[in-house]
C-alpha cells in the first residue's frame, strides 16, 4: 500500500515535469552546439573583422612571403588568437630558410598533429612579453620566454642574437614588435 | 500514520508542480507552459559570439546620461555621457570636454536627459545622429552615432523645463524643443501672481546643418503661457506641421495638481512651421538679446569649445496668421503622436481613459472654413467635433504615449493601469492588452515614430520596479518589458533593468549603424594642439607656472615616466596622446590626490587632465585601463620640489 502510493506520486511528478519542461531538451541541444561552436577554428580575436587598425603581429606575418613557414606552423599549433592578443609582445621570426635549415624531416614532423605540443612548445619559445627595440634589447642578458624557459641574449658588434638566432631586421606591429631571425631558435629539453 | 505523511507530501509536490507550470505564464492554445517559456526564451537568447538585431538608445532620465542595449537581448553595450560629468571616460572632467558642460549658468554637470530621437531622411531612420534634450537647464544635444560621443549641445533661452523636444522633422531640418514652464520672456524680477497672460513659452526650431549636423537657432515661437508637454513632427502628408500637446491652459503658477485640471479639455497647438519659415526667411521675426551657450566637440581636435550667443529670432503667433491652431484635446494630455502616413494626431489625455485621435485633413478642412471655436490669444481654436476622427475606448487609464508598428496598428501605454494596449487606427477598436511590470511611462518601436517602423519588438519602459528583481535596497533600478509584436496578440518576451530613469527610448536596425561605428581615431588626423605625433617628440614645457607635458601611451609604458622640477602651486597640464593604432585598445591615466577623475584615452586620441599638487613628494602615476599583459607595469612618478626650488624640469625614460 504505501509502495503503491509512492510510485503513484512519482509517477504522476514524472509526467508533470516532462509536461512542465519540454524545453529541458532543446536547451541541452543548444548548448552542446554551442561548445561545439567554441572549439570551431574560426572565432576569437584573430578573427575579429577590422580594417582599419594597424596591422597585429599576425597580420604582418601573413602578408610575408619570407615567414610562411612560421605562418604554416602558428596556425598547426592553433597558436593564431595568441599572436593578436593585447600583449605587448615580441616575436622572433624565423625565416623561412631558417626553417630549411634544420634537419631533414623535422619541420614535416612538427607539423603532424601528434607533435602540436612540441611545435608549440617552440613556437612559445620565439615569443616575449614585452616590446623592446633591437637598440633597448642591448641591455639584457636574457629574456623570459612565454613557454616558461630563458634565453640568452648576445651583442656582438653592433648585432643582436637572441638564442643564438641573429636579428636581421625589425617590424613595428599595432600588438608588440617582430625581431625577423636568421634562425629557428630551439628550446633545450627540461 | 506514515501513509498519512506520504499522502500529504504527495499533495504538497503536486500542487507545487502544478503551480510551478501556472506561474510560467498562461496558455489560450492549450500548449504546456514550458513549451511558451522556451519559445520566448529563444526569442531573446543571443548566443556568445552572435549579436542582436538591433540597437536601443534609452533615455537615461536624471542619469543625465543615454544608454544604448541590444535588442532582443536587453544587454547594456555602453553609457553615452551626454548632460553630465561621467568619470568612466573622463567626460566633463577632461579639459577638451568641460567646455560641453558650459550654459548661461555657468558649469552645469548634470541635466534631465528625457527624449531621444534619431535623425531621418524622407521620413526614415538615417543612423547619422542622435538627439536628446536635456530638461532642466535647457538644453539639446546631438551625439554622433559613428563615434557615439557627444559632438554638440545648444543651451535654449527663454526655456525652462525643455520637456516637448527633442523631436525632429522628417528630412532632420530641424530638432524642435518646447518648454514645459512657461516663464517671463525676456526673464525678470515680478511677482509670480502675475503668471496669467505675462509668461511665456517658448517653442524653439533649431536648425540641423545637414553635413555636419551643427546647430543654429532659427527662430522661438513665443506662444501663451501654458505647459508644452510632448510633441511630435507631421510626418508625409503632414510633414510641415509640429504638435505639441499642452496642460495647464489654466495658467496657473501653483498647486497645478489641483490647479491645472480644471478644464475638461486642453490643447494640442497645431503650429504650421514651413509658414513661419517663410516668415523668418523673408525677414520677419524680431531679434531679442538673449544669452545662451553653443558648445561644439571637434573629432579632429578631440576638443570642445564653448560660444555664447547674444541673440536670438523670436515670432509671436499673431505675426504670421495662419500658422497656428489650437485643437482641444481632453484631460491634460500627455503624449502627441503622429501615425506614420502623417493623417493621425494621438492625444493622450492623461487622466482620461480615452484617446483622442485628431485628423489631419479635418483640420485643415476646419481651417479651411474657418470653423472656430474661439480663440486664445488671438489663436483660433478649432471645434472639437470638427477636428476629431475617433477616440479608442480602452478601458485603460492613464494613457501616455503611442508608437506604431507601420501595419495600420498603434500601441499605447497606460500609467495607471499598468499595460500596453494595442488598438487599430481609422477602426479604434482594442485588439489586444498586455500588462506591465509596473506603471509604464513610454513605450518604443525601433523606427515607431518615423515613416518606416522596424515594428518587431516593443519595449515598454516602467516607472516602478517593486518585486521584479533581487532587492537592491530602497532603491530599485527602472524596468524595461520587451514584447514580440508581430503576432496579432503581443507576446512578453523579457524583462531587465535599466540605467537612471528611461522617458523613452530611440532604435535602429543594427545594420543601419554597424558599418559606420568607428573603431580608431587616425593619428595623422590629430589636430589637437598638445598632440605628438611619436613618443619621441615627448617633452615637458614650462610657461611659469604652468607645467604642460606632452605625454605618450604605448603598451606598455608612458613617455615620459619620470618628471622632476615640478614645483607645489604649478598647474600641471598631463596632455595625452594614445599612440596605438589598433581598436579597442585605450589607455587611461590618473595621479594621485587628483581633484578630477581619470581619463580614457581612445587609440590615436589626446586628451588633458589637470593636476595642481599641493604636497612636496615623489607621485606616481598609472593606467587606469587594463590596456596588456604588462598593464601593472604602467606607471611613472613625478616629483613635486618646494614652491622655492629652483630644480630645472627634466624627464626621461628607461635611464
Amino acid at each position: 500500500m504505501k509502495k503503491r502510493a509512492i510510485w503513484t506520486v512519482a509517477l504522476i511528478a514524472a509526467i508533470f515535469t516532462s509536461a512542465c519542461q519540454p524545453a529541458a531538451s532543446d536547451d541541452t541541444q543548444a548548448s552542446e552546439a554551442t561548445s561545439e561552436e567554441s572549439l570551431d577554428k574560426t572565432s576569437g580575436q584573430a578573427f575579429v573583422e577590422d580594417e582599419v587598425s594597424n596591422p597585429n603581429i599576425l597580420q604582418i606575418a601573413v602578408g610575408s612571403a619570407d615567414h610562411s613557414t612560421l605562418v604554416a606552423a602558428v596556425q598547426a599549433a592553433d597558436l593564431e588568437n595568441a599572436l593578436v592578443n593585447a600583449g605587448p609582445l615580441m616575436v622572433f621570426a624565423p625565416v623561412n630558410e631558417a626553417f630549411d635549415a634544420l634537419p631533414e624531416g623535422t619541420v614535416e614532423s612538427l607539423l603532424k598533429p601528434e607533435n602540436k605540443d612540441d611545435l608549440a612548445n617552440i613556437l612559445k619559445y620565439h615569443v616575449t612579453p614585452g616590446n623592446y627595440s633591437k637598440e633597448f634589447l642591448k641591455k639584457f642578458k636574457k629574456l623570459g620566454q612565454a613557454n616558461d624557459q630563458s634565453v640568452a641574449v648576445e651583442v656582438k658588434g653592433d648585432d643582436v642574437y637572441v638564442g643564438g638566432a641573429k636579428i636581421i631586421a625589425t617590424v613595428k606591429a599595432s600588438n608588440g614588435i617582430i625581431h625577423v631571425v636568421d634562425a629557428v631558435m630551439l628550446p633545450s629539453n627540461n | 500514520m506514515k501513509s498519512t505523511r506520504i499522502f500529504i507530501g504527495a499533495a504538497i509536490m503536486l500542487s507545487f508542480l502544478f503551480a510551478s507550470c501556472g506561474n510560467q505564464g498562461a496558455s489560450d492554445s492549450g500548449k504546456g507552459k514550458g513549451a511558451l517559456v522556451s519559445s520566448a526564451a529563444e526569442k531573446v537568447y543571443v548566443a556568445p559570439g552572435e549579436r542582436d538585431e538591433q540597437y536601443a538608445f534609452l533615455s537615461g532620465g536624471y542619469s543625465g546620461n543615454l544608454t544604448v542595449y541590444g535588442l532582443p537581448s536587453g544587454r547594456l553595450f555602453k553609457e553615452i555621457p551626454v548632460f553630465s560629468q561621467f568619470p568612466t571616460s573622463g567626460y566633463g572632467y577632461s579639459e577638451e570636454t568641460k567646455p560641453m558642460l558650459n550654459t548661461s549658468f555657468g558649469f552645469v554637470p548634470w541635466d534631465d536627459l528625457h527624449h531621444p530621437d534619431i535623425s531621418q531622411t524622407n521620413g526614415e531612420l538615417d543612423g547619422r545622429w542622435i538627439f536628446a534634450n536635456g530638461n532642466n537647464t535647457p538644453r539639446i544635444a546631438r551625439i554622433s552615432l559613428s563615434t557615439f560621443e557627444t559632438e554638440e549641445i545648444m543651451e535654449i533661452p527663454n526655456s525652462a523645463g525643455n520637456h516637448s523636444s527633442s523631436f525632429i522633422t522628417e528630412n532632420t531640418e530641424y530638432v524642435v524643443a518646447g518648454t514645459r514652464f512657461s516663464v517671463p520672456v525676456p526673464q525678470r524680477d515680478m511677482p509670480i501672481s502675475e503668471y496669467k497672460s505675462n509668461f511665456k513659452g517658448a517653442l524653439t526650431f533649431i536648425e540641423v546643418e545637414p553635413e555636419h549636423g551643427h546647430l543654429d537657432i532659427k527662430f522661438q515661437l513665443l506662444m501663451p503661457g501654458f505647459n508644452y508637454d510632448l510633441s511630435h513632427p507631421g510626418r508625409d502628408k503632414s510633414h510641415g506641421w509640429f504638435f505639441f500637446s499642452t496642460y495647464n491652459t489654466e495658467e496657473a503658477n501653483t498647486l497645478l495638481e489641483v490647479n491645472a485640471s480644471q478644464n475638461d479639455k486642453d490643447f494640442i497647438a497645431a503650429i504650421n512651421w514651413k509658414k513661419i519659415e517663410e516668415y523668418v526667411n523673408n525677414g520677419g521675426g524680431t531679434k531679442m538679446p538673449a544669452n545662451y551657450a553653443h558648445n561644439v566637440y571637434d573629432e579632429a581636435t578631440h576638443s570642445a569649445t564653448s560660444t555664447m550667443k547674444k541673440e536670438v529670432l523670436v515670432v509671436n503667433p499673431s505675426e504670421v496668421p495662419g500658422a497656428i491652431f489650437l485643437l482641444p484635446t481632453p484631460k491634460s494630455p500627455h503624449g502627441c503622436d503622429v501615425d506614420p502616413t502623417g493623417q493621425y494626431i494621438i492625444g493622450s489625455g492623461k487622466l482620461s481613459a480615452d484617446l483622442t485621435v485628431h485628423s489631419f485633413d479635418k483640420m485643415l478642412d476646419a481651417i479651411a472654413g474657418e470653423k472656430f471655436d474661439g480663440e486664445a490669444y488671438g489663436i483660433p481654436i478649432l471645434k472639437f467635433e470638427d477636428v476629431m476622427a475617433g477616440q479608442v475606448k480602452s478601458g485603460g487609464l492613464g494613457p501616455l504615449h503611442t508608437e506604431f508598428d507601420g501595419k495600420g496598428n498603434a500601441y499605447t501605454t497606460f500609467f495607471i493601469s499598468s499595460e500596453v494596449v494595442k488598438w487599430k487606427l481609422g477602426t479604434w477598436e482594442v485588439i489586444d492588452r498586455q500588462p506591465t511590470f509596473y506603471s509604464v511611462g513610454h513605450l518604443m518601436i525601433p523606427g515607431g515614430n518615423s515613416r518606416k517602423p522596424h515594428g518587431k519588438y516593443l519595449v515598454a519602459m516602467n516607472k516602478i520596479t517593486k518585486d521584479r528583481y533581487l532587492p537592491t535596497g530602497p532603491e530599485m533600478e527602472h524596468s524595461a518589458q520587451i514584447y514580440d509584436i508581430t503576432g496579432e496578440k503581443m507576446e512578453l518576451l523579457y524583462d531587465f533593468p535599466t540605467h537612471g530613469e528611461p522617458h523613452y527610448a530611440a532604435g535602429c536596425d543594427a545594420d543601419l549603424l554597424v558599418q559606420n561605428s568607428k573603431k580608431i581615431y587616425r593619428l595623422d588626423e590629430n589636430k589637437h594642439p598638445y598632440a605628438i605625433n611619436s613618443p619621441a617628440e615627448a617633452k615637458v614645457v614650462r610657461e611659469g607656472k604652468e607645467v604642460h607635458i606632452y605625454m605618450s601611451t604605448i603598451r606598455s609604458h608612458f613617455t615620459p615616466d619620470n618628471i622632476e622640477g615640478v614645483k607645489v602651486g604649478d598647474k600641471v597640464y598631463f596632455h595625452i596622446t594614445n599612440h596605438e593604432q589598433d581598436f579597442d585598445v585605450p589607455h587611461g591615466f590618473s595621479i594621485i590626490g587628483a581633484g578630477t577623475s581619470e581619463i580614457l584615452v581612445m587609440p590615436g586620441q589626446t586628451k588633458t587632465s589637470l593636476w595642481e599638487p599641493e604636497k612636496v613628494g615623489v607621485w606616481p602615476f598609472y593606467c587606469t585601463d587594463f590596456c596588456s599583459a604588462l598593464h601593472q607595469e604602467m606607471q611613472g612618478y613625478v616629483r613635486v620640489s618646494p614652491a622655492s626650488s629652483d630644480l630645472e624640469i627634466s624627464w626621461s625614460l628607461g635611464d
